[in-house]
């Protein structure tokens, strides 16, 4: 156990070492970043002041290893657009709204889709099923945006605002839904063809056979193995919403989270800023994955980690 | 046919079946009669789902109004001017010159749509087409190499599977540019490993398989296995699978457009038409509507298609999907 | 100790699957009852309708398969009519009828414990306290010859051998003393000289415990040792039934007199492997006359013309043909 940690943190640092190298060449191996950075009216002096403040005019090696021993030493720069503050600040301000936006969001994803999932599955091919199966299908082909803006015209038309009720928490609800429902579309099709398959399996049938009553055969012993897929799947879906998919939630509810932040930096190329929420959200990736094969192991005995 | 033991004619019936079985064999001419089934079972297949036949539909309306574009829209996607703006769809008053509406730009959202329609389906294809090849060239190499290769080249794919990809996405066109090149080079180099890993999983047993093993035994050159027992099956799963790709990367490439950091003015995408309402949630919903609805419908068709082909493909879901529907009449079939 | 009073009574039973392909008529027709305490053993190919006949009885008919005619009584109860009959085989199922499938590895649910496989039985139908049906599960184990029977209730299915899990399946199929085991193939799946170990141990069990089988195989040696009683099936229907002291030395139909002809013997020396002319027949088809017919030798214009029936021909035995021994 020990060794398979130890080797999937090795891989870990991999990860994050590759991104941070794919983002360093992006960044400045393309065009000049000072272009970046200054209007075009500034002067050439400006320019070279600039490109030396900034360390952009040594090599790209220089740069990279400087960047390495930098974070190495926990200093992740300066940002350019919130003046001078240390990039890890601005990230660590703005990190816990996405955690909490993923963590609500995704929760209502499992269950749900668990739920709809099952239902479906133990009477396929009727009414009940055929609707679940194309409102998931409608739910995973709906653009983010889209389903994220139905909903908030739809709710302040008729509640008059996007807080659901009173309380610091309500207005997670509706951004919450908006990130769980093309992820319910998804995995609730996942959790439904995995049922069907298990509970046509032969050890079903044999459950069966020893009179074991079918609330049981479904929820624990087609579930459990039903769950084996489903583990992978809820994973990816995890992982997809914390890299990057809050980002359209965010931006339309308004919420100051990672994504907006990382749009932010963008727009404005405030170089280290993106390479922090790079690396942080490397990290936070490479933690969550291991923690899935972890969950993986859990829900199937039969798994030998390494 | 030769008929050594003396059947006698109460079997003719199925004698009769076993022949004509053969005499097709004998008419596909040696094409891998596995490829000749599945495409075959494919449009028989197509006549008994419905929701199938309604997604291929609309995709080749869909694909034929974006390839027609410049003769089926009304305007052009830049034809426009303030004078023309904001002009409210047919159903809420306005012309049926601008039937959809028009945007703030003076632009005719119709006539957007349908020329974005045709980027989007261009560029969409292009990754397919792009991560499609070099995911499975990666995947064959690395299951049929097997050793070294196969364990470098999937630690590979496993690091970049871990990478946060619609960050690094929207940090490499902002800083290569929104030409559709860009993106399509951007979005392939995020999604090839699908393929690669679903190819090398086929490729792996398949060569498992003992009918191979014993094609190998009795002398079967190595091409020939390929074409005959890893092809068929490669080509079944590669598809469905690039179809639901396909179905992604439209949402991905609308994502990115409509958030800005993806195609760019004056490239027109489904995205793009989309993003020009990002200004007015509330006071004009329908700039993000009737774009948004555009896109969920044709990613709805394609992933109606993508589950005909599925089973279409796959006779043990064939048989499946059968007996469902043999469960839900309530006399049972046949008799 | 086979008493007189019929417990199973399989009467009439049609089977047919609803394919692509058109409807197989899996089992056509099939009546045998079974009583207290004796052994009757099923015989016949693959494909002879003899899983399927097991599985109606515990109403583990799958789709595309259908029970479209007949009747199943358990100690005069129906199984398959009524409206009492849902009730009845929910409380039969596991408790006074018991089954064992054919691949132990499959039967077993590969995420949970061995204990927890059979001790559910108890608790579901006896109304045990997990602990104590967790020691009684140990009883199990250690009767059908499971060493180190503690330790073995926390392993999983993929740690024990296969001869190992068909035990298992067997503990927790007699956990709560049915009056019934069907054995559908249990040793198919094994080694031989598991096999061996296997039935010797259903033998044990049903002279220790009084319950009566019904072991379904497609090898008459299986059935040789064990069974009171045989049925030997062909084409989704019962040819012959008899004692099996009177019906190996002396079969009266075509088919069993084949089968036991192609069975490999270590004692008499011969060049050739016997074996019966032509191929299984196609359940999709129904014949006007015998399903045996097309590769019987002692074949008739009757026969090809009506179907048999199953006679009564001398005590205790039952023959469906034109022209028996």
């Amino acid at each position: 156990m020990g060794r398979y940690l130890v080797g999937r943190l090795l891989q870990g640092v991999l990860v994050v070492f590759g991104v941070t190298v794919v983002v360093f060449v992006a960044t400045r191996m393309i065009g000049d970043p000072v272009n970046f950075i200054l209007p075009l009216s500034a002067s050439q002096e400006q320019r070279d002041r600039l490109r030396s403040d900034l360390g952009f005019d040594r090599s790209f090696i220089n740069q990279f290893l400087d960047y390495i021993g930098d974070v190495f030493r926990f200093d992740f720069g300066k940002s350019t657009k919130f003046t001078n503050e240390d990039t890890i600040d601005v990230v660590l301000r703005f990190l816990p709204k996405t955690i909490q936006l993923v963590i609500a969001g995704m929760l209502v994803a499992f269950l749900v889709s668990l739920i709809l999932g099952m239902l479906s599955a133990l009477k396929p091919g009727k009414i009940t099923d055929k609707i679940l199966v194309t409102l998931s299908l409608l739910g995973l082909s709906m653009p983010q945006f889209f389903l994220a803006q139905v909903l908030i015209v739809f709710f302040s038309v008729r509640f008059g605002w996007v807080q659901i009720g009173p309380g610091p928490w309500t207005h997670m609800i509706l951004p919450a839904v908006a990130l769980a429902l093309p992820a319910i579309g998804r995995l609730a099709m996942t959790v439904r063809s995995a049922m069907i398959d298990e509970l046509n399996s032969q050890y079903v049938k044999a459950a069966k056979a020893k009179g074991m009553r079918r609330r049981r055969v479904v929820a624990v012993h087609a579930l459990r193995n039903a769950a084996i897929p489903f583990v992978t799947l809820a994973g990816w879906e995890f992982i997809r919403a914390l890299a990057g998919f809050t980002v359209v939630v965010e931006g339309v509810f308004g919420l100051n989270g990672m994504g907006s932040l990382a749009i932010l930096a963008i727009r404005e190329r405030d170089f280290f800023l993106i390479q922090t929420i790079v690396l942080v959200v490397a990290v936070i990736v490479v933690i969550v994955n291991i923690l899935i094969d972890l969950a993986y192991k859990a829900v199937d005995p039969r798994v030998k980690l390494g | 046919m030769e008929n050594p033991q003396h059947i006698p004619d109460q079997y003719s019936a199925s004698t009769r079946e076993t022949e004509a079985a053969l005499h097709e064999e004998q008419n596909l001419e040696g094409r891998p009669y596995e490829v000749t089934a599945a495409t075959k079972g494919v449009f028989r297949e197509l006549l008994t789902d419905k929701t199938g036949v309604f997604g291929v539909a609309i995709l080749a309306i869909l694909g034929l109004a974006a390839l027609f574009a410049p003769w089926v829209a009304p305007h052009g996607p830049t034809d426009g001017s303030l004078s023309t703006a904001n002009r409210k769809p047919v159903w809420n008053g306005g012309t049926w010159e601008y039937m959809l509406g028009t945007d703030p730009q003076g632009y005719d959202m119709l006539s957007r749509l349908i020329y974005g329609l045709r980027t989007t389906l261009l560029v969409s294809l292009s990754v397919v087409l792009v991560a499609g090849v070099i995911g499975v060239v990666i995947g064959l190499i690395s299951g049929y190499r097997g050793g070294r290769t196969d364990r470098w080249i999937m630690r590979w794919v496993d690091v970049q599977v871990a990478f946060p990809g619609l960050l690094i996405a929207m940090i490499m066109i902002a800083v290569i540019g929104g030409s559709k090149t860009a993106v399509i080079f951007v979005l392939s180099f995020n999604g090839w490993m699908v393929y690669a890993r679903m190819t090398r999983g086929v490729v792996l047993s398949v060569k498992e398989q003992p009918y191979v093993e014993a094609a190998e035994l009795i002398g079967c050159p190595p091409r020939r296995i390929m074409f005959r027992h890893i092809l068929p099956n490669l080509v079944s799963a590669i598809s469905t699978l690039a179809v639901l790709e396909f179905a992604r990367i439209i949402l991905a490439e609308a994502t990115l457009s409509f958030l800005g950091l993806g195609l760019q003015f004056p490239e027109v995408s489904l995205g793009i038409v989309a993003s020009t309402g990002r200004d007015y949630i509330f006071s004009t919903p329908r700039l993000i509507v009737i774009p948004g609805i555009a896109i969920s419908l044709l990613v709805m068709a394609v992933n109606f298609a993508a589950s005909w082909l599925r089973v279409a493909l796959d006779p043990r879901e064939r048989e499946k999907r059968f007996a469902a529907n043999a469960l839900n009449s309530a006399t049972g079939a046949g008799q | 100790m086979i008493s007189h009073e019929t417990i199973l009574d399989v009467r009439n039973l049609t089977v047919d699957f609803f394919t692509r392909r058109g409807t197989v008529h899996a089992v056509r027709d099939v009546s045998f009852s079974v009583r207290k305490g004796e052994t009757l053993g099923i015989v016949g190919e693959s494909g002879s309708g003899k899983s399927v006949t097991a599985q109606a009885i515990l109403g583990l008919t799958e789709l595309p398969g259908r029970v479209t005619g007949g009747d199943i009584l358990w100690k005069g109860s129906s199984l398959i009519a009524g409206r009492e009959a849902a009730e009845t085989i929910e409380r039969v199922r596991g408790k006074e009828i018991a089954m064992v499938f054919q691949d132990p590895m499959t039967s077993l649910n590969p995420v949970y414990t061995v204990g927890m496989q059979v001790s559910e039985v108890l608790v579901r139908h006896m109304s045990m306290s997990k602990k104590a049906a967790r020691s009684r599960a140990v009883e199990l184990l250690d009767m059908v010859g499971i060493s180190n029977p503690a330790k073995r209730l926390d392993q999983y299915p993929f740690e024990l051998s296969g001869g190992m899990r068909q035990r298992v399946l067997i503990a927790a199929a007699l956990a709560c003393e049915p009056e019934l085991l069907i054995a559908d193939e249990p040793t198919t799946a094994l080694d031989v000289t598991i096999q061996a170990q296997i039935l010797d141990l259903i033998a044990e069990l049903q002279q220790r415990l009084g319950v009566a089988v019904v072991l379904i195989t497609h090898d008459l040696g299986v059935v040789a040792g064990v069974c009171d009683r045989v049925a030997v099936m062909y084409g989704g229907k019962i040819v012959e039934e008899a004692d099996a002291s009177e019906i190996y030395p002396l079969p009266f139909h075509p088919y069993t007199e084949g089968l036991l002809r192609s069975t490999p013997r270590l004692d008499v020396v011969s060049e050739r492997l016997e074996s019966i002319a032509g191929s299984p027949p196609d359940l999709r088809e129904v014949l006007a006359g015998c399903s045996y017919s097309p590769r019987c030798a002692a074949v008739t214009e009757m026969c090809r013309s009506a179907v048999p029936v199953l006679d009564q021909r001398g005590e205790g035995r039952r023959v469906a043909c034109w022209n028996p021994r």
